[in-house]
């Protein structure tokens, strides 16, 4: 398999020359709908650096892939707590997190169980 | 330590924090590290690190990613540290019980159950969308199997954005238009390879069976750049069952009461983990003569055709690499015209008039597509195609006969700048065409060859607005060097609701005699006016679209319902105008003056109640051109249409039975006819042909999942239009015509087919 992954990496050389810097991550971002993914994924993108943000509705697990020489984990986490969605380890305020839409409010039981 | 999430607002707060916290939390004065590596065997026997998992200890706020090679160091502290959990996408979820600080070699299983999440939302058959910036409509397999669809001429019965024609007697094919034009200015694709054009353009269509579409996305205006420079009034793009999808095993039976039948039969077999095979098969006969107005000439062809498509898919979605390989062979006859006609004794004599269509075609098409693993938004996409068309046939006396071979290559890159909310596509096309084209006995031959290369840019600001810009630069040795610009612009004001802009140029050279092959049966003369240009003496056609369109879902008594308006304008620079004002003529020349089509619908959809459906649409077409003999609007181009849709589904609760019933009333207003003044009295024709109205539908009986009959009726209220030939007493003589066909020739037909499927 690894040679075969070279053989492509030679072929599409300049794919790999922009990996150098990328780094996948995937994390656990609270969230119950798709407007929920929109902000999240909106909040990642306007973090100056992340190239690709997806979030996944079912899983929570938000898929991101950015430059580390221009932003990090814990840069991309807390701005997507400042517009309201908690992650492992940054969580959103009070205020921001009651900035999202009523039918988005994930901590409620009841939010969470109508979107099942 | 919830109470302390106020302060993880930035930065600065959470430095402060952590101080905060590890200067109180003496547990944290205990601290150790563990570590370990997670790694996957993969079908080769060898173990690889995950780069990227998720590692984090259960009921905590403590986690880290792997590294290049899978490892990983985490702090841990025995007393309240007990699960580890280990996550990553595709794989199965770990949660490991640690008891000691040991290193932890640890190996993740892959998930393969992840692609097959179902969403049991309900979806409608065929939507409009509100997030595309270009104004497409995606029609699915339910939408093609709400009427029997034969074809993919047929396909669009139930969709008000396309408009079917009634099909002629002697080709019996159902030809479509959009915005008021044509199908020569549609761009009609199978899975984004151009395939109906040129010498296939009349009958292209009718060669594509119905059970082989997977789906068919319909744009208005002229689409993307992507496909080429082709696209003037829409793009059709019909998406082929790919044989991983499909069932194992899939058969389909038709019969009519016009005697017409039809069979399909699917075989897709997986040859291995990544390549899967898939053998599809198409007959149809018609064989009874039919003429129910008494007029001599048959209503309708006999006809039998032979259409074999076999499909290799190889995907290997690890590497991300995924190809297609289309190897596929059609055989189709046809027999018109009096009904005493024998091609065999009366061919090219005057005993009786008859028409013979034999249509020949060998193609192969591959595809081949590599999605970056790290990097998914980074795909390279190449498409090759070559197909060679034949079709030899005679219209009484005449004779036309062509060869087209056709080679199209396609290279295309999707990447983005700096983020993806801009999404770049780039790329080469390079075609060539060549023609060898008989009619009676003066050969047209022409060579055509085009490299072009495209980019286009997409922006979403993943909110209110999605704008996509594209410009190709082509070289076409007859049409010279040109450039082609293109803009689609979503916006969305308020919520469900999506207002869209569309701009766009496209040209094309006019294969007059294929794409108007109806004009040979009838006696008149064909005069080409113009002499200096390139093709048949005619220049090539160039036009703009500018289109915009409003949708607004909202709810009506609480009922779902959808509200899409569309207004597009088709201005041609240079148009082949085809003249059929005299009606012992058929002249083309070169547009001198303007040539317009406007277009407007209004489409309102509901889900009345619980699974029943309700489609409403009007449209008004205003399509005029400068004839010879000064402005005039296009012939048999009802101004006014409408058109009515209701489905309704009634499940059972117990088992998969369920029933389907679908009605669809299309009326058109009176349409203009071409110019018969000049003719003697008996052959004189009204300036208007009358309304007319048809109603269709069908009923489907769904047993199981794998068993289901259907049956159904076209133009069940019987109309019909009396005399579809003129002067069809004297089919050698002047005046002879059977091209103005306005309504149905055939009158009511009913069928039943059956739907067999086997996973």
């Amino acid at each position: 398999m690894k040679y075969k992954l070279t053989l492509l990496g030679l072929l599409f050389s300049f794919f790999v020359v922009a990996q150098s810097k990328n780094q996948t991550a995937v994390i656990d971002v609270d969230g119950v709908c798709g407007m929920c993914k929109s902000r999240i994924e909106k909040a990642c993108l306007q973090t100056k650096g992340v190239k690709l943000a997806n979030w996944n509705v079912e899983t929570h697990q938000l898929k991101l892939i950015f430059n580390n020489q221009k932003t990090d984990l814990d840069a991309i986490k807390s701005n997507i707590a400042s517009v309201g969605h908690d992650t492992d380890n940054y969580k959103a305020t009070e205020e921001a997190y009651m900035s999202v839409n009523m039918c988005c409010r994930y901590r409620d039981e009841k939010v969470v169980q109508e979107h099942k | 330590m919830k109470r302390f999430c106020f302060f993880y607002y930035d930065k600065f707060f959470y430095i402060i924090c952590c101080l905060f916290l590890t200067s109180n939390n003496t547990h944290l004065l205990a601290q150790d590290n563990l570590g370990g590596q997670v790694y996957e065997v993969a079908e080769d026997g060898k173990s690889y690190g995950l780069f990227g998992a998720n590692v984090y200890w259960q009921d905590s706020n403590i986690g880290i990613f792997t590294d290049e090679d899978g490892g990983f160091e985490i702090d841990y502290e025995s007393t309240t540290h007990k699960n580890l959990i280990i996550s990553y996408v595709g794989f199965k979820t770990d949660t490991l019980s640690i008891t000691s600080n040991k290193f932890i070699k640890h190996q993740l299983i892959a998930d393969n159950n992840l692609d097959e999440i179902e969403i049991s939302v309900k979806e409608k058959a065929s939507k409009q969308s509100y997030l595309t910036p270009t104004n497409t409509i995606f029609v699915s397999s339910d939408e093609l199997l709400k009427a029997a669809c034969c074809n993919l001429s047929e396909s669009f019965e139930t969709n008000p954005s396309i408009d079917v024609n009634f099909a002629d007697a002697i080709s019996g094919t159902k030809q479509i238009k959009m915005l008021g034009l044509t199908s020569p200015y549609i761009l009609v694709s199978t899975e984004n390879v151009p395939s109906v054009r040129g010498a296939s353009q009349a009958y292209g269509m009718s060669f594509i069976p119905g059970t082989w579409i997977e789906s068919i996305q319909v744009t208005k205006g002229t689409g993307s750049v992507v496909n080429g420079y082709e696209s003037i009034a829409g793009q059709i793009n019909a998406e082929l069952q790919k044989p991983s999808k499909d069932y194992s095993f899939f058969l389909n039976a038709f019969g009519s009461t016009a005697e017409r039948f039809e069979l399909n039969l699917h075989v897709n077999q997986k040859v291995s983990d990544k390549l899967d095979t898939g053998i599809y098969l198409h007959g149809n006969l018609l064989k009874t003569k039919h003429d129910v107005n008494k007029d001599g000439f048959m209503d309708m062809p006999n006809y039998n055709q032979i259409n074999f498509l076999n499909r290799w898919e190889y995907k290997d979605l690890e590497n991300g690499i995924i190809g297609f390989l289309n190897l596929r062979i059609l055989n189709d006859n046809k027999l018109s015209g009096q009904t005493n006609f024998d091609p065999n004794n009366h061919k090219f004599s005057e005993t009786y008039w008859g028409s013979e269509i034999n249509t020949k075609r060998y193609e192969i098409a591959s595809k081949l597509g590599y999605v970056n693993p790290f990097l998914p938004y980074q795909s390279l996409g190449v498409q090759l195609s070559f197909s060679s068309h034949q079709q030899d046939s005679c219209f009484g006396l005449r004779s036309f006969d062509i060869l087209q071979n056709s080679l199209y290559a396609n290279i295309i890159y999707n990447s983005i700048i700096s983020d993806s909310r801009h999404k770049i596509k780039t790329g080469f096309t390079f075609s060539a065409d060549s023609y060898n084209e008989s009619v009676y006995d003066i050969v047209y031959d022409r060579d055509e060859s085009a490299i072009g290369s495209f980019f286009e840019y997409n922006f979403d600001n993943l909110d209110n607005l999605n704008l996509t810009a594209g410009i190709r630069f082509d070289y076409h040795n007859l049409m010279g060097a040109f450039v082609t610009p293109r803009l689609h612009i979503r916006y969305t004001p308020w919520t469900k609701s999506s207002l869209k802009f569309a701009v766009g140029k496209g040209q094309r050279t006019a294969n007059i005699f294929a794409e108007n092959q109806k004009l040979f049966a009838s006696n008149r003369s064909i005069e080409i006016l113009n002499t200096n240009g390139k093709i048949y003496g005619l220049d090539h056609e160039v036009a703009w679209n500018y289109g915009v369109s409003f949708l607004q879902g909202f709810n009506l008594f609480n009922k779902k319902s959808d509200i899409n308006i569309d207004y597009f304008i088709t201005d041609f620079k240079n148009q082949v105008v085809v003249d059929y004002e005299n009606p012992l003529l058929v002249r083309f020349y070169n547009l001198n003056g303007q040539s317009r089509a406007n277009s407007f619908q209004f489409e309102f959809s509901q889900q009345t109640f619980k699974n029943f459906d309700l489609r409403l649409a009007y449209k008004y077409y205003e399509v005029t051109t400068d004839y010879l003999e000064g402005k005039k609007s296009m012939p048999l181009t009802p101004k006014h249409r409408f058109f009515a849709n209701i489905g309704y589904e009634l499940q059972s609760d117990l088992n998969d039975s369920e029933w389907k019933f679908d009605l669809t009333y299309n009326w058109n207003e009176r349409q203009r006819l071409p110019n018969t003044s000049s003719s003697p009295d008996q052959f004189r024709q009204k300036e208007y042909a009358p309304s007319i109205g048809t109603m269709n539908f069908q009923v489907t009986k769904v047993f199981s999942k794998k068993f289901e009959i259907y049956f159904g009726g076209e133009n069940i209220t019987n109309v019909r239009q009396n005399n579809p030939i003129i002067n069809a007493e004297n089919p050698f003589d002047d005046y002879f015509d059977s091209t103005m066909i306005y309504g149905p020739i055939f009158g009511s037909m009913y069928y039943t087919g059956l739907r067999l499927k086997i996973d």
